[in-house]
């Protein structure tokens, strides 16, 4: 390529097919130069209206039917029509090939930065980061989705659409309840699953069957009766828990149920990884673009242009400006990367003592390294250093129900930095946002009601969706469900569904009870 | 080096969504179903055919997910300090915790209060407009004097005139003997290059020159007998056949009647405009080909034009049986009814010459109804019924299938009125 060394590719902003080949030549080559290891890539040029598309249905090629996708569909519609928002210049999907949507609108030196950030630095991130690596399987993802679209076709031409929306709507109800947060799951293989879902519903109902036998021998009889608590540990992963042990469902619907799972499973490094990947992205096509200005291959007009997108992609309001609309996932990770390979090439003596092991190093080396062994939680953690904070003018806010002042807890000086730094971590703490909400315990041999246990943090209540979530859980469990809400070892509140009736109670038809 | 490919999917379906669009209207078909009956109600006349913006609570559609809700205690961390230090502490705005500078709050409000709208398209309008509506009678007249074709599409054959020669086809077939056809040779040819690779490898004493020409000669010739299969050939050619296929005639005429006399004031018109668009819309996606007949009377009947028929105003008595009879006249002169469809639609407010209704039931009963599909006659009048009234009841009982009378007393009525004429009836009514 070193022919291009002072030969700008182009000098418009018209953008052909044989110009992004040659971009992405010229950027393919910069970040072999940076070490960057990425899946092939695979760059699709869509219009503004396939782009919806793709919105509304998570970014996925692919998707079953589903009734609230059209909604997506009409309120991002709605909302480009109108103007009120822009929509992305890219999706890119995590497979192998990877999947780079490009919007025909763009201009060249737009598509070059997408190409940059997309194609490499999603990309490289998809390919390299743990969190990716144990739980999706990119050469897998695109034909699973094609199993489950037609799974749900087929279910739908069979038992009707209504019935599988059903069922549909109660998981997705749950669906961020269909992980296991710890347990590394089986990859997931389109053949091997068509080929085993038979096996597994016959299976699947004979265990259930086993585990809700009615007539029991006389040598079960005895072993149930020891069996008190079932399941013998909490268990985390809802849905998983319903598709295993849900008395009536039939095995479609379990099938269904494992669908939804599946792929909630598939997001769920992305939902932990926002600022990582984002910033990760946006390091890199700012790297690979100045790179490409540096051996001559773009003109100045066209820097101009990308810095101006860059600029507005990793602005951030503060929090009392009108458009504040929390911290900007782009901007602080950028901000992130940049300040690592800071540290590793010009370390100050505040660097120095925060980050002894990695000023001074092979900044590649370092970065690479960090994108590949963290999420957003522990990478905060890890490497959020002073300046950052001081740049942000990051401070921390304490909002206490029972006091009737906000308190500020820390701010960007020297005896707030830590504590801003673990306060800003534990917020990207999937665990912590989301409630921690476990199956304690089944009735076995009584009513078959299900009882879920929901532990506090820091005495923070469900929101008001909760009843109408167990309603769902209710529809697939098919009896009595039970959700208490503890505060350490205290019952704080109840839901009952349906609503527990009580002789003397009056409020016999509110299905949950303060106990505040 | 890595190889990335560029695929240009412009042209693939952008109707993607259009499954999961439809399942959610048809979801929420009762309250869009609302929104569309208002919208025919608050319109203008002149903008009836158009879509409609569709706002649905927000709280009907919200899909319940489990998450933390207002209380306890919660630390923030957010960008751009100014004057806070550490300790401080803040008045909570009144109200309920979230306001303010928390992003929490704005965020969590944003989301959910706003009504959901969106809009549909002025084909979506239509359709659940009509829905469950249909047209009464609906037998298409089956022409045989009348020589209406069409040619459709009907395969492909192998023979045919050059201008229906099917590219795509043909190329495909071409390409597919070329392939066949050379098959042989072009793996003669591999063997044969990788051959001449290997000998020309060899060290030049090594070499046995003339067999290195004979190869290089066959390879030659096998070349050239490629190149000498011809790009396209008779045996290619595909060609587009059509078939002509008779069609039923599917052209529709209305006619639509009113009084224009004294009595009938401005407002009343506007509705009974809005029952003919109403018509007219309704017509419109049963037939391809439409023609409507304005006729207006008071004593005398007069065919117009649009603008003059709902804007233009006169006074004076009423005799109903002038417009019918020259609608009759019409009839008979333009469209026979052997090759058109034909309604009618007449608006009045009841108002007419004593000794003319009788005329009126004696047009209708012996012509007009016997070659009409449908008429409606709309009384658009808050006070009692008069004579018209009366007589047209006993047409309607000589022909309740094609003959339907309602009465319209304010601008609600309309739609009801016009959904009740439509009904879709029962295969044994």
């Amino acid at each position: 390529m070193s022919k291009e060394k002072s030969q700008p590719i182009s000098t418009t902003s018209e953008w052909t097919f044989e110009l992004i080949q040659e971009y992405d030549q010229a950027i393919a080559n910069a970040a072999d130069s940076f070490g960057l290891d990425t899946y092939p890539n695979q760059i699709e040029i869509i219009s503004s209206e396939q782009m919806m598309d793709a919105y509304s249905s998570v970014g996925m090629p692919v998707g079953y039917h589903h009734w609230s996708y059209g909604k997506q569909f009409l309120q991002t519609q709605q909302n480009y029509q109108r103007g009120r928002m822009g929509l992305a210049y890219e999706i890119v999907i995590n497979s192998n090939p990877s999947i780079a949507y490009l919007m025909e609108e763009n201009t060249m030196c737009m598509q070059a930065l997408v190409i940059a950030h997309a194609c490499y630095g999603h990309n490289s991130f998809f390919k390299n980061n743990y969190l990716f690596k144990t739980w999706t399987d990119a050469s897998a993802i695109i034909d699973y989705l094609v199993f489950a679209k037609n799974y749900v076709t087929h279910c739908e031409e069979r038992y009707g659409i209504e019935e599988v929306e059903k069922v549909l709507d109660s998981c997705h109800a749950l669906q961020n309840y269909g992980v296991d947060r710890y347990k590394r799951p089986p990859t997931i293989s389109a053949d091997e699953e068509r080929r085993r879902v038979q096996e597994r519903e016959d299976y699947l109902q004979q265990q259930v069957n086993l585990l809700w036998k009615t007539i029991p021998g006389t040598e079960s009889n005895h072993k149930e009766a020891q069996r008190v608590n079932f399941p013998e540990e909490p268990q985390e992963n809802i849905l998983y828990f319903i598709e295993k042990n849900a008395p009536l469902l039939e095995t479609w619907q379990r099938e269904l149920v494992r669908i939804v799972r599946k792929i909630a499973q598939y997001f769920y490094p992305q939902r932990q990884t926002q600022v990582m990947n984002e910033g990760w992205a946006t390091f890199w096509h700012f790297t690979l673009l100045n790179e490409l200005y540096d051996r001559g291959q773009i003109t100045d007009g066209f820097m101009m242009e990308f810095l101006a997108s860059h600029t507005s992609v990793i602005a951030q309001p503060s929090f009392d400006e009108p458009w504040y609309s929390g911290i900007n996932p782009y901007a602080l990770g950028f901000a992130m990367f940049q300040d690592i390979r800071r540290i590793c090439e010009n370390p100050t003596e505040e660097d120095l003592t925060w980050f002894p092991d990695i000023a001074n190093t092979d900044w590649i080396k370092t970065l690479h390294f960090a994108m590949e062994n963290f999420k957003d939680e522990s990478f905060i953690l890890q490497y959020l250093s002073p300046k950052v904070i001081r740049d942000f003018k990051f401070f921390s806010i304490l909002d206490d129900e029972k006091r009737p002042e906000y308190e500020v807890l820390a701010i960007h000086d020297d005896s707030g930095y830590e504590r801003v730094r673990q306060l800003l971590a534990e917020q990207y703490n999937l665990s912590i946002r989301e409630p921690n909400i476990q199956v304690h315990s089944v009735n076995v041999r009584g009513d078959r009601s299900i009882t879920l246990h929901h532990t506090r943090h820091k005495n923070v209540p469900l929101n008001q969706d909760a009843e109408e979530v167990l309603k769902h859980m209710h529809r697939l469990w098919g009896f009595d469900v039970h959700l208490l809400s503890f505060e350490e070892d205290e019952l704080r509140k109840e839901y009952h569904v349906p609503a527990l009736k009580r002789e003397s109670d009056v409020s016999s038809n509110q299905g949950s009870m303060d106990l505040n | 080096m890595r190889t990335s490919y560029v695929i240009d999917r412009r042209l693939n379906g952008k109707n993607k969504s259009a499954v999961n669009r439809r399942r959610f209207l048809d979801r929420y078909k009762k309250h869009i179903k609302r929104a569309v009956n208002d919208a025919v109600n608050s319109r203008s006349i002149t903008d009836m055919e158009k879509g409609e913006s569709i706002t649905i609570p927000s709280k009907d559609i919200h899909e319940p997910h489990l998450g933390s809700g207002v209380g306890g205690e919660r630390t923030i961390v957010h960008p751009g300090n100014k004057e806070f230090n550490q300790g401080d502490r803040l008045k909570k705005p009144q109200g309920g915790g979230g306001a303010g500078g928390s992003g929490e709050g704005a965020g969590q409000g944003g989301e959910g209060m706003d009504d959901f709208t969106f809009n549909i398209s002025q084909d979506e309008f239509l359709e659940f407009l009509f829905e469950d509506l249909e047209l009464p009678n609906l037998v298409k007249k089956q022409l045989k004097e009348i020589d209406e074709h069409v040619y459709r599409h009907a395969g492909i054959t192998s023979s045919g005139v050059p201008t229906k020669i099917n590219i795509i086809r043909s190329l495909r077939n071409a390409h597919a003997r070329k392939i066949a056809l050379t098959g042989t040779s072009r793996k003669k040819i591999r063997d044969i290059t990788a051959e001449i690779e290997k000998l020309e490898g060899l060290d030049s004493a090594l070499r046995d020159e003339s067999e290195l020409e004979k190869l290089r000669e066959e390879k030659e010739r096998l070349e050239r007998r490629i190149r000498n299969i011809p790009f396209i050939d008779d045996i290619d050619l595909k060609f587009n056949r059509h078939e002509k296929t008779p069609v039923p005639s599917n052209a529709a005429v209305m006619f639509c009647l009113m009084d224009v006399s004294g009595s009938m004031t401005q407002a009343t018109k506007d509705m009974a405009k809005r029952f003919f668009l109403l018509l007219y819309m309704f017509l419109r996606r049963n037939y391809e080909k439409i023609e409507v007949v304005f006729i207006r009377h008071h004593t005398s009947a007069k065919e117009v034009d649009e603008e003059e028929f709902f804007y233009s105003r006169e006074t004076g008595g009423t005799i109903v049986s002038s417009a019918l009879k020259l609608m009759d006249e019409i009839i008979k002169e333009r469209y026979p009814s052997n090759a058109w469809n034909i309604f009618a639609a007449q608006a009045s407010d009841g108002d007419n010459w004593n000794d003319d209704s009788p005329i009126c039931s004696k047009i209708l009963n012996q012509s007009i109804l016997q070659v009409v599909q449908y008429f409606a006659y709309i009384e658009i009048t808050p006070r009692d019924h008069q004579a018209l009234w009366y007589e047209y009841e006993s047409v309607k009982q000589n022909f309740p299938r094609s003959f339907a009378m309602e009465q319209i007393v304010e601008p609600g009525d309309i739609f009801p009125v016009f959904r009740h004429l439509f009904q879709k009836k029962d295969a044994a009514a």
